[in-house]
């Protein structure tokens, strides 16, 4: 039987989905400190919704947005507001954002949007902007400042190119291994832009960074890269306690580079392999990384998933909700300094399906 | 007189003989030369890059969605660890099998033959992003 969307929010009832949710979902572990600070927030990312033609779309991501959805509803206590993570659409299109939109509308609770790539180079985030949101702002809750940016720009001489086509341009960069692809950057004109929203910013206030493309340098071919990364650092350095959540890679990864904490989101639609599994060329995973399970592509939705985020202390604890795989929780441990898998850091405590060849 | 042309004829014979002989000796088939590496070596590169093509291509399977979509530069697909008990099929494969398994399911799109050329230079693109890694058989 094909299922379309319908007939899966049909068959698939929330009394089904809570009987195989993991306990976590349930329950959120607050602080006692000062409970009335604490607060949770759901990160979604990566949907890549593919239009085939017309109003078909591509069923595999439809359901893994569809699916996260569900499962994100049913959170208790409710997060406070969630952030999508770009790469809302594959390729760009009006019809293929229109289409994401519409599954997003499900989502209860306020969303904040940041720009992938994939969203951006058809018309330059000309739709994104005028019907989902700005490109790059900053907002205060509760106590924490949140900063979201465009980290997916790049040099002004690839993107003017003489191309014959805009949708060439999206293309060439849609394709993740492409070798005429560009690096991302943040630009001179945004870090001012957040040069001077940090200068209001106490010091000891706990800042949230959000963009698409990691602020740190992992592996240029695949662009798990910020041209500009250390620019941006040396603005957020001074900050106590900071966190940079980034999607684009498809897999959980982590670090700390001083005060700055990184944390990868999944995917809702397929997961990547790690940049070390392509030999030709050298890349640079964070040590401290304990790589998710190897994909069984027999699970169409194994290796991808979503997170809730726990700001506890002001430093994130970052919960992955992976389907049809163990949940996994890496979470800021303040005698390290650095984010740490709950089970897995200890490299004794590896499992054979986290080795990636 | 008789004996002269006797002797002629065998000379004849023998001179035809070792030129045959010679000619085969020139042509043994591990005698080859740069230019006929370089040949083979370009032949090859021409499947590779045709693989690569077809490996990034829209229009492969039929719901638009690429090989690279999952596999940049062919990674994760472990072609030196093929054949292998294949887990999920429950026996062993070979790699063009776990090609169209996936032509089928995430591309939902049609298999092709073993030796369809299409699948030769699949198979050509993913080896050659592979190569240096030694082999694997049965690696999971």
């Amino acid at each position: 039987m094909k299922m379309d969307r319908r007939t899966f929010l049909k068959t698939t009832g929330a009394a089904v989905m809570a009987s195989a949710l993991p306990m976590s979902l349930i329950k959120v572990a607050f602080g006692a400190k000062n409970p009335t600070n604490d607060f949770t927030f759901g990160y979604i990312s990566d949907a890549h919704i593919q239009q085939i033609e017309g109003s078909k779309f591509v069923r595999n991501w439809d359901m893994g947005l569809i699916r996260t959805i569900q499962e994100a509803n049913l959170l208790t206590p409710q997060p406070d507001f969630f952030f999508f993570g770009g790469d809302l659409a594959q390729l760009g299109k009006k019809e293929e954002l229109d289409h994401g939109l519409e599954i997003m509308s499900k989502l209860r609770g306020k969303v904040y949007y940041v720009i992938g790539e994939h969203d951006y180079y058809l018309d330059l985030g000309k739709y994104w902007e005028s019907k989902i949101s700005p490109l790059w702002y900053s907002f205060d809750h509760k106590e924490v400042h949140f900063i979201v940016l465009n980290s997916i720009l790049t040099y002004d001489k690839w993107t003017h190119k003489n191309w014959s086509d805009p949708m060439d341009r999206m293309l060439a960069m849609a394709r993740l291994d492409n070798p005429e692809g560009s690096p991302f950057l943040v630009g001179e004109k945004q870090r001012e832009w957040l040069k001077k929203d940090l200068e209001k910013v106490d010091k000891s206030t706990p800042i949230v960074v959000c963009s698409h493309s990691p602020i740190q340098k992992i592996y240029k071919g695949w662009n798990f890269w910020t041209d500009d990364a250390e620019s941006v650092q040396t603005l957020l350095k001074p900050f106590n306690k900071v966190t940079v959540i980034y999607g684009h890679v498809h897999q959980i990864q982590y670090n700390q580079i001083g005060t700055i904490s990184f944390h990868a989101v999944m995917a809702t639609a397929w997961p990547w392999p790690y940049p070390k599994s392509y030999v030709q060329d050298p890349s640079h995973l964070p040590k401290m990384t304990i790589p998710m399970n190897r994909a069984d592509p027999f699970f169409e939705r194994d290796a991808t998933g979503w997170q809730f985020i726990n700001l506890r202390t002001g430093n994130v604890d970052m919960h992955y909700q992976l389907p049809d795989n163990e949940n996994r929780s890496v979470v800021f441990n303040t005698k390290t300094g650095s984010p740490r898998d709950m089970k897995y850091q200890d490299v004794s405590k590896r499992i054979p399906p986290q080795n990636h060849f | 007189m008789k004996g002269k042309k006797k002797l002629f004829g065998v000379l004849l014979i023998g001179l035809m003989v070792s030129a045959v002989l010679t000619m085969k000796l020139s042509s043994r088939a591990d005698d080859f030369t740069k230019q006929d590496v370089e040949r083979w070596t370009k032949e090859f590169m021409t499947v590779v890059k045709e693989g690569d093509k077809l490996f990034h291509s829209s229009s492969l399977g039929k719901n638009k969605v690429s090989c690279d979509q999952c596999h940049p530069n062919a990674a994760n697909t472990h072609p030196e660890t093929y054949p292998k008990f294949q887990k999920q099929i429950g026996r062993v494969i070979t790699l063009f099998e776990m090609v169209n398994w996936c032509l089928r399911n995430p591309l939902e799109g049609d298999p092709l033959a073993a030796d369809d050329p299409r699948m030769v230079a699949l198979l050509a693109y993913i080896h050659y992003e592979r190569r240096g890694v030694p082999l694997a058989p049965g690696k999971h």
